[in-house]
């Protein structure tokens, strides 16, 4: 177990990163659930996996005389799961109200807050001009 | 429990609840919130004052030994921004007054203003790793709310920008923040700074450094990660935007003094060396861009990185004097920007626009703004006696102290280039001749600026001026604050009590 989930988390890493990078809305999305998935379970990973006993203790005893599992990664998870599924939630409506707004999910076209300046175009194709 | 530690943090958000109330109460709502930012300021500055008097408090949360509950934690470096921070919100909840129209808040202007606040509020007071990383959600939450408010075109694309890059950073902090647990197990901050010593692998610590420098620089805009500030910062309306500059970028710088001071200090060689690398560059490349750009607030938008570069340089030195240079350099940007980005929105009140073409006659028309823009542009390039010019010098000499002559340099020569792009915006706003402009093209005549807009630019204004020629106890706190985070024993015995 402790090889194959690392080998899984880096693999769903690589994987987020490239639908991150596509220069696409829709894939970045995907790409940033499974990145939240990857960073929790390395969370976990990072936590050891053991199999031990849960952290309860008796009553009548001050510390548990076996040893327990640690639950304070479990915690972290869960905190980072819940404002996750809070983050993604706004990001769906941010980017469904972007597209409605700009007619496009492909970031490359997405020039509204930085247009192109007209010096700028001029001088691409200047450029486009001599390279041909 | 200690209740002056957790003020700054609760009132906001109680006023957050209590404007939320009444939302459709425009007056109720602009009035309750001035009062709440009023209040959050008295709180901030008497935290500020019992610091400075005391020493670092802390105050454990539901009584929880330290190194198990959530610790607050209020050093001096602390203290000096939760005061920045209550100035700011005071200053921009009034003139959001003026701005703000009814269908911005309408849909939650002022809850979210105050979130945001305790956000940011939360992230300088805690004393706790993941604590850190939810106030940091709170605090990107309430921004992004904030900056698609509006719904302009512009704003939902720079929104989508910044929302993508803030999500990947928080994304590599709490990634750096799983590993830093599994190697040491323990999150809170000053446990990290014995349990890190405990760790013999040193170059995984440095990887994990590695993480939080690249998540914490996304955060504070350094180079290369600072491609998202630009796009989104002159999108919103003013108040937000001034808001966002004075503060957000502050808090990953703040972090990542933290950090690097009290937990990553193992291989300054290297971590710092790195550090000082990204700051130079980020200068250079902060004051290049705002000289390539025409728009007020884009080229705003680009000195904050470069300033940014300023502060990093001075952690990044790591030496006594370049520390306090650094904490000093936040205090006095902090005003001297927001001020900036409120001046930004009165001068399109008068002239219609933000493009400095469009622009113009202000010295003519507007003597008084003028004199108001001055103050802080020049600050802002380092002119003596106003706060900017301390800053710079204490950082340019501190380098020179360690032979770091390049540094000295660059940071002598990024502050000409400010004071290049300031007269630029100076020679088209102020000096040119009003251009003649068809009325199809100001997009928002809107009724002239108010007595509401010039107050907090007024005050700003006077703090600039008053940093600039009394100094010292300003110098002096920053000196403690830099005297605390060069001896991490303080604040570990401050939060986990005598070893």
């Amino acid at each position: 177990m402790e090889t194959i989930l690392p080998l899984l988390c880096g693999t769903m890493v690589s994987a987020s990163i490239y639908l991150m990078l596509s220069g696409n809305l829709i894939r970045f999305i995907f790409g940033l659930v499974m990145a939240t998935n990857a960073v929790n379970l390395l969370i976990f990973i990072a936590g050891r996996i053991s199999i031990s006993h849960p952290p309860l203790i008796p009553e009548h005893l001050p510390v548990s005389e076996m040893p327990m599992a640690n639950a304070l990664p479990q915690a972290l998870i869960l905190t980072a799961i819940v404002i996750g599924f809070a983050l993604l939630t706004f990001v769906f409506i941010l980017f469904y109200r972007a597209y409605q707004a700009l007619g496009t999910v492909d970031t490359e076209s997405m020039r509204f807050a930085e247009p192109v300046e007209k010096e700028d175009v001029s001088d691409t194709k200047a450029m486009e001009g001599n390279g041909v | 429990m200690n209740w002056i530690l957790v003020l700054p943090i609760i009132l906001p958000f109680a006023f957050a609840a209590a404007t939320l109330q009444f939302r459709k109460d425009f007056r109720l709502q602009q009035n309750l919130s001035i009062l709440g930012a009023l209040l959050h300021f008295g709180a901030c500055i008497f935290l500020l004052f019992k610091v400075y008097h005391n020493g670092i408090m802390t105050t454990q949360i539901g009584n929880w030994p330290a190194p198990f509950g959530i610790t607050i934690a209020a050093d001096h470096l602390s203290v000096i921004m939760v005061a920045v921070t209550g100035i700011l919100n005071l200053a921009v909840t009034v003139y959001s007054k003026a701005e703000i129209n009814p269908s911005l808040l309408k849909a939650g202007y002022h809850p979210l203003m105050h979130i945001l606040i305790g956000g940011v509020c939360g992230a300088f007071l805690t004393g706790d790793l993941f604590n850190l990383y939810v106030w940091f959600e709170v605090m990107l939450m309430a921004s992004f709310g904030l900056l698609v408010l509006g719904q302009k075109k512009q704003q939902f694309d720079g929104g989508v920008k910044y929302v993508m890059i803030n999500l990947f950073s928080t994304l590599l902090f709490i990634a750096g923040l799983g590993l830093l647990y599994g190697l040491t197990g323990t999150l809170n901050m000053a446990d990290l700074h014995l349990k890190v010593q405990g760790v013999t692998d040193k170059g995984l610590l440095t990887a994990i450094a590695a993480i939080f420098m690249a998540a914490f620089g996304i955060k504070s805009g350094i180079f290369p990660l600072f491609f998202w500030l630009p796009a989104s910062y002159h999108t919103p309306p003013v108040a937000i935007s001034a808001i966002f500059a004075g503060l957000l970028t502050k808090v990953g710088v703040y972090a990542m003094i933290r950090m690097f001071s009290l937990v990553f200090t193992f291989d300054i060689a290297y971590t710092h060396g790195l550090l000082l690398i990204a700051a130079v560059l980020t200068m250079i490349t902060g004051v290049l861009g705002a000289a390539a750009f025409n728009e007020f607030r884009r080229i705003l938008s680009f000195h904050i990185i470069s300033q940014v570069g300023y502060m990093v340089m001075g952690l990044a030195l790591f030496t006594p004097l370049a520390l306090k240079g650094s904490v000093f350099y936040i205090l006095h940007h902090m005003i001297v920007k927001a001020n900036l980005f409120l001046i930004s929105g009165v001068s399109r009140k008068a002239g219609g626009s933000f493009e400095l073409s469009k622009l113009g006659g202000f010295y003519r028309s507007k003597g008084f703004l003028a004199i108001l823009f001055f103050i802080p542009a020049f600050s802002l390039a380092g002119f003596p006696p106003l706060s900017g010019f301390w800053a710079k010098m204490i950082l340019i000499r501190a380098a020179l102290e360690i032979q770091s002559y390049t540094v000295a340099a660059t940071a002598a020569a990024v502050g000409l280039l400010t004071l290049y792009s300031m007269t630029k915006i100076w020679g088209e706003a102020f000096w040119k001749p009003k251009p003649e402009i068809i009325d199809a093209e100001i997009d928002d005549k809107g009724q002239p600026a108010s007595f509401w807009m010039f107050l907090p630019i007024i005050a700003l204004a006077i703090l600039t001026i008053t940093i600039g020629l009394f100094p010292e106890p300003f110098l002096k706190m920053a000196g403690q604050a830099a005297h605390e985070l060069l001896n991490p024993d303080i604040y570990v015995k401050a939060v986990l009590g005598e070893l």
